[in-house]
């Protein structure tokens, strides 16, 4: 299978290894990613909230670009970038004016969108493309012994209903059970991590950090896995920061979903951009070898 | 009108010339009527993971749009608090798109000048706006340079050690990448431009009649 990919400008810079470990996961699994050609930025929710019909133009030309490179699919890992393009076919579909402005803005790049494109999470595509068994039989090692704690924030669940549950989702937990790892009771899987609050009103961000950390390691997580870049940058590299205001001595690794299948997939270190994250995993995750993971499992007992 | 002077930067609106602005804003949002369902029970308010931290709740919101207060909820920290995370939109009863309409409220506010240049929200976006046009991509570290010279310089102080830390882990690039058709960002924006002068009349008024604002006034 071959499926067309939006990369996003997180996934760039700040997310390299997301991206990294996504095309790794991909090849492990003989599944081709194309990347859109010279895609552009989608406008994030910032965009939108200056200017909307700019701002649903200039996300549709990368829609009217997947559609003239033949494809239907388009795969959008970075959850502001899927929520955004989600949204710029919904918006387009349902006001036909809207949808008249902007045929004429694209005509100006000599593009035209007939709405045929549709949006897809890399999680939606392993779990109900490729499938949850499938994915089990081309694993290269168990997880056993992995206690993480799955959350997927807000964007890729919300507004729309799409693959799975907007408050409740539970693909993340069922892929990685079906290998081997064992999800902590989370109920804020799906709260918000304050986004660009971070930037612009810090103290509000970093109490909601500070919740979801507390969540997850109070019942007993050993890592959180997440399916956003701005999920991982705020819950990992503010850490220190959250230590410094709450008094508290967090120290958890936040990875990206790919990263983890992709220990599973047999990927190397490198290939995963594992050494790109602040914080390294512990043994039971090591991709170096496999016989910590019984000690890691008396851990697991301690906690239940 | 002491209110009023407060902000730097601030015109003095009245509340129907505020009124047609977000009206225009919110016809664009599919289901933007719904907004006249609104039971005031208050799940968007016991929803929002930051409704602690804003001086109107969302439930307010609606309640004070319905009063004819619109200029006090464009004055609030209310709008640009909001992270879009959605959960309100997701839980109301009655399908109201609380997050788009805030969105609308923004672009009201950010239409009408109610904010000052410096005014975070309102600084980052349209630094990356700037950035977007100029490059077709984001870049995080040229953005948060731009916003943090204006905003606060010596945050930049502080945040150095982390940004010297993504440097190293290779999760920074000090260069944007500019997309081969740049070019065809700008013809974009200009037809958009083009297309924004003549405002259409007319569509206020049907906005009025269709969230319900006829009945209260």
């Amino acid at each position: 299978m071959e499926y067309l990919y939006y990369p996003g400008c997180s996934l760039e810079t700040s997310s390299r290894q997301y991206d990294e470990s996504l095309r790794a996961v991909f090849r492990a699994l003989g599944l081709k990613l194309t990347e859109l050609p010279d895609w552009n930025c989608c406008g994030a929710t910032m965009y939108m909230s200056v200017d909307e019909t700019v701002s649903l133009a200039i996300s549709a030309r990368n829609l009217a670009l997947a559609r003239q490179n033949g494809f239907g699919d388009l795969i959008a890992p970075c959850s502001a970038c899927y929520t955004v393009l989600l949204k710029t076919n919904r918006f387009l579909r349902e006001n036909p004016e809207l949808k008249a402005k902007v045929d004429r803005i694209l005509a100006e790049a000599g593009l035209s969108y007939d709405l045929t494109v549709n949006i897809r999470h890399p999680l939606d595509v392993l779990v109900n493309d490729v499938g949850v068994e499938v994915i089990s039989l081309a694993a290269k090692r168990s997880l056993e012994g992995v206690i993480f704690a799955p959350y997927y924030g807000c964007q890729i669940v919300r507004p729309e209903r799409g693959f799975d549950d907007r408050e409740f989702p539970t693909t993340m937990d069922t892929l990685f059970e079906k290998l081997g790892a064992v999800s902590v009771y989370f109920p804020l899987k799906t709260r918000c991590c304050g986004g660009m609050l971070m930037t612009t009103f810090p103290d509000v961000a970093l109490q909601l950090v500070k919740d979801i950390l507390d969540c997850a390691v109070e019942n007993g997580a050993q890592c959180i896995v997440t399916t956003c870049p701005m999920c991982q940058i705020n819950l990992e590299a503010y850490q220190n920061r959250v230590n410094k205001k709450f008094q508290t001595s967090y120290r958890i690794p936040v990875i990206f979903f790919t990263q983890l299948l992709g220990i599973a997939l047999g990927c190397s270190e490198r290939e995963l951009g594992l050494q790109r994250n602040f914080i390294p995993l512990g043994e039971p995750l090591s991709t170096k070898s496999s016989f910590q993971v019984k000690e890691s499992r008396q851990t697991r007992d301690e906690i239940c | 009108m002491n209110d009023r002077n407060r902000v730097p930067g601030a015109l003095p609106l009245t509340e129907r010339e505020l009124r047609r602005t977000f009206l225009e804003q919110v016809q664009f949002v599919p289901g933007g009527d719904r907004i006249k369902r609104c039971l005031q029970c208050g799940t968007c308010t016991g929803s929002c993971p930051v409704s602690y931290a804003m001086d109107i709740s969302p439930r307010m919101v609606i309640a004070l749009f319905r009063a004819g207060e619109i200029e006090k909820i464009l004055r609030s920290r209310t709008i640009w608090i909001c992270a879009s995370c959605y959960m309100c939109t997701t839980r109301c009863p009655q399908a109201i798109k609380i997050t788009d309409i805030l969105y609308a409220l923004k672009r009201t506010a950010m239409d009408s000048h109610l904010y000052p240049d410096r005014f975070p929200v309102y600084l980052l976006s349209r630094n990356f706006i700037h950035i977007v046009n100029r490059y077709g991509r984001n870049s995080e570290v040229l953005l948060l340079i731009r916003y943090y010279l204006r905003q606060k310089p010596f945050e930049l102080l502080r945040l150095l050690p982390l940004g010297l830390r993504m440097l190293r882990k290779g999760r920074a690039s000090l260069f944007p990448t500019r997309i081969k058709e740049v070019k065809a960002i700008r013809k974009m924006l200009d037809a958009s431009k083009a297309l924004e002068l003549p405002r259409e009349k007319g569509q206020a008024e049907y906005a009025e009649e269709m969230v319900g604002y006829r009945a209260v006034g």
